[in-house]
């Protein structure tokens, strides 16, 4: 391989790692806090995508008014869901949980054939972005280096968040002892739903900036669920840096996997989770649970 | 209300009867109508054996495990039925016996989690004065809360509890498992609290600690308060303590 291939491939699998961190970081957000697996989660992504081409074709409005516009919808849609009916399951057994996640994908997925049909769509590169930058040696397009600058800013931007502000030292209480901060004052159920809301959003999000580079398609959750569970497994549940890592990983192994072991393609991102889990059963950053 | 002859002291703020309460964890019950009152400014203790409903009578007071029946008024409100977060925000602080530190948190972060403005308004406890009262915990405000000593973790949890400023503190056993050294300073510092005037319901089986801190004492045996009085009174009869708190 040449060394303006190996580049190309790198910069591919970084653009593809950053994407799906964004996507990753809303499901691993979620399940550190609430202690809830999402199986949803790929169906809201599936759901910001179609949103953006609506928005975009359909309303002929700028690509980044679909963004937002998808992470305001999968936001509400999001709270609906959280305040009507997944509250009253904190707490329950996880296969109750599982079970009600499954079927919101049930009901979305009949949702989005009967908004969208089944035909395959695809969203265009936004303007400005569609181009390709040279780096004398490799040329490397706009939008995927647009993604390599998005994921690491969303990643500090949650890491200030969570870290930083007391909005975020609550929300880390919360996954800590969620009695005691209610006594300490704290509506805890109002945490709850706002990480819901916000870890759905970063799926609405983590959809609309994929709809360029993907074939919208019926489906398209299922493969990204399957895909976000290993690199949040790989990371280590619960852990924001460790999702990053994750993602990067998976990146990489996908992208130059497709190049190098084509046949093996499907399978390499399980062979990666097998490998991690082996050496570190918690995930590269988590740590062993307690309690 | 009960408390008419305190009226200089209401605008001082703390006033709680607990009247008849029933609580039970799932099947078992554990409070059997237990009543009590706490005006303004004052300090009662409730003693008794180990699992004789101290901690569940302040969890139903704070709202963690409401009872089934029974009333709960804080100045003039039933509160019984209103979830924890509200009742703290009334002026009501929960000090749990397990500390219940947030382990991952830093103590700054534990004290910054439960900042809030009190329910009269009042911004008496902030970080200094907190910091003023436990001079310790301000040399080791970066640790984090999992690796700090047990005398360190209670000067932690009641510090935290202020930081809410709170009308009424429900101090839950704080001396336990303390070394005496430990368990002295901290009654000196629950003895400044209340002359803040601060109210205080004080579980503990110290009666040590609590003779010189209590107004008045109520005995819990088996979900049942089984003796109310002063200090003075139990100290004059050695059989009520031979009764219910000698094991
Ligand atoms: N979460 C719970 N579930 C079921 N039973 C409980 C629970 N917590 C306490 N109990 C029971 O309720 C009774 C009263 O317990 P409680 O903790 O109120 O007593 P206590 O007076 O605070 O005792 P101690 O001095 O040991 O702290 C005990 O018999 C105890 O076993
Ligand atoms: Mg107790």
């Amino acid at each position: 391989m040449t060394l303006t291939m190996f580049t190309l491939n790198a910069f591919y699998g970084l653009a593809l790692a950053m994407n799906m961190f964004i996507i990753a970081s809303g499901l691993n957000l979620i399940f550190g806090v609430l202690r809830v697996i999402n199986f949803a989660h790929g169906m809201f992504y599936m759901f910001g995508a179609y949103i953006v081409f609506t928005v975009t074709k359909s309303w002929g409005a700028p690509f980044f008014v679909g963004v937002l516009a998808s992470a305001l919808a999968l936001g509400v849609i999001a709270l609906v869901i959280e305040r009507l009916l997944l509250k009253h399951l904190y707490g329950r057994e996880h296969l109750m949980q599982l079970l009600f996640t499954f079927a919101i994908v049930l009901l979305m997925s009949d949702a989005a054939k009967m908004i969208w049909g089944t035909d395959q769509y695809s969203v265009g590169y936004p303007p400005g972005l569609g181009g390709a930058v040279s780096l004398g040696f490799v040329v490397l397009p706009q939008y995927q280096l647009f993604l390599c600058i998005v994921g690491p800013l969303i990643a500090v931007a949650l890491w200030f968040v969570v870290d930083r502000t007391r909005w975020g030292r609550v929300v880390r209480a919360a996954t800590q002892d969620r009695e005691m901060l209610a006594a300490l004052g704290v509506n805890v159920p109002m945490v709850y739903a706002a990480v819901f809301t916000a870890g759905s959003a970063l799926a609405g999000i983590g959809g609309a900036l994929a709809a360029p580079r993907v074939a919208l398609v019926p489906g398209m959750d299922a493969t990204i669920i399957n895909e976000c569970f290993i690199i949040v497994i790989i990371g280590g549940l619960g852990n924001l840096w460790g999702s990053f890592l994750g993602a990067l990983a998976f990146g990489f192994v996908v992208q130059f996997g497709t190049v190098w072991a084509p046949n093996w393609q499907d399978v390499l991102p399980y062979v990666l989770m097998l490998v991690v889990l082996i050496i570190r059963p918690w995930g590269l950053l988590g740590r062993p649970e307690v309690g | 209300m009960s408390t008419s002859g305190m009226a200089v002291m209401a605008d001082r703020g703390a006033d709680l009867a607990v009247e008849g309460i029933h609580t039970a964890y799932g099947l078992s019950q554990v409070l059997f109508g237990v009543s009590l009152d706490v005006r303004a400014g004052e300090c009662i203790a409730l003693i008794g054996r180990n699992g004789v409903g101290k901690t569940t009578t302040m969890r139903s007071i704070i709202g963690l495990t409401p009872p089934r029946s029974g009333r709960i008024v804080w100045k003039d409100r039933d509160i019984a039925h209103l979830g924890p977060h509200r009742i703290c925000r009334l002026g009501i602080g929960f000090v749990p016996e397990d500390r219940r530190i947030f382990p991952e948190l830093t103590v700054w972060e534990n004290l910054d989690i439960a900042r809030r403005t009190g329910a009269d308004g009042r911004t008496t406890w902030r970080e200094e004065q907190v910091f003023a009262l436990f001079p310790d915990l301000a040399e080791i405000r970066d640790r984090r809360g999992g690796v700090l000593s047990g005398g360190q973790q209670q000067m932690l949890t009641i510090a935290r509890t202020l930081m809410g400023n709170p009308e009424l503190l429900l101090l839950d056993e704080p001396s336990e498992g303390l070394a005496p050294l430990i368990v002295e300073q901290l009654r000196q510092r629950v003895a400044e609290l209340k002359a803040t005037g601060l109210s205080i319901v004080l579980a503990e089986q110290n009666l040590q600690f609590v003779m010189s801190l209590a107004d008045r004492v109520y005995i819990l045996e088996k979900g049942e308060v089984r003796f109310t009085g002063t200090p003075a009174d139990l100290q004059a009869d050695k059989s009520i303590v031979q009764q219910f708190l000698t094991v």
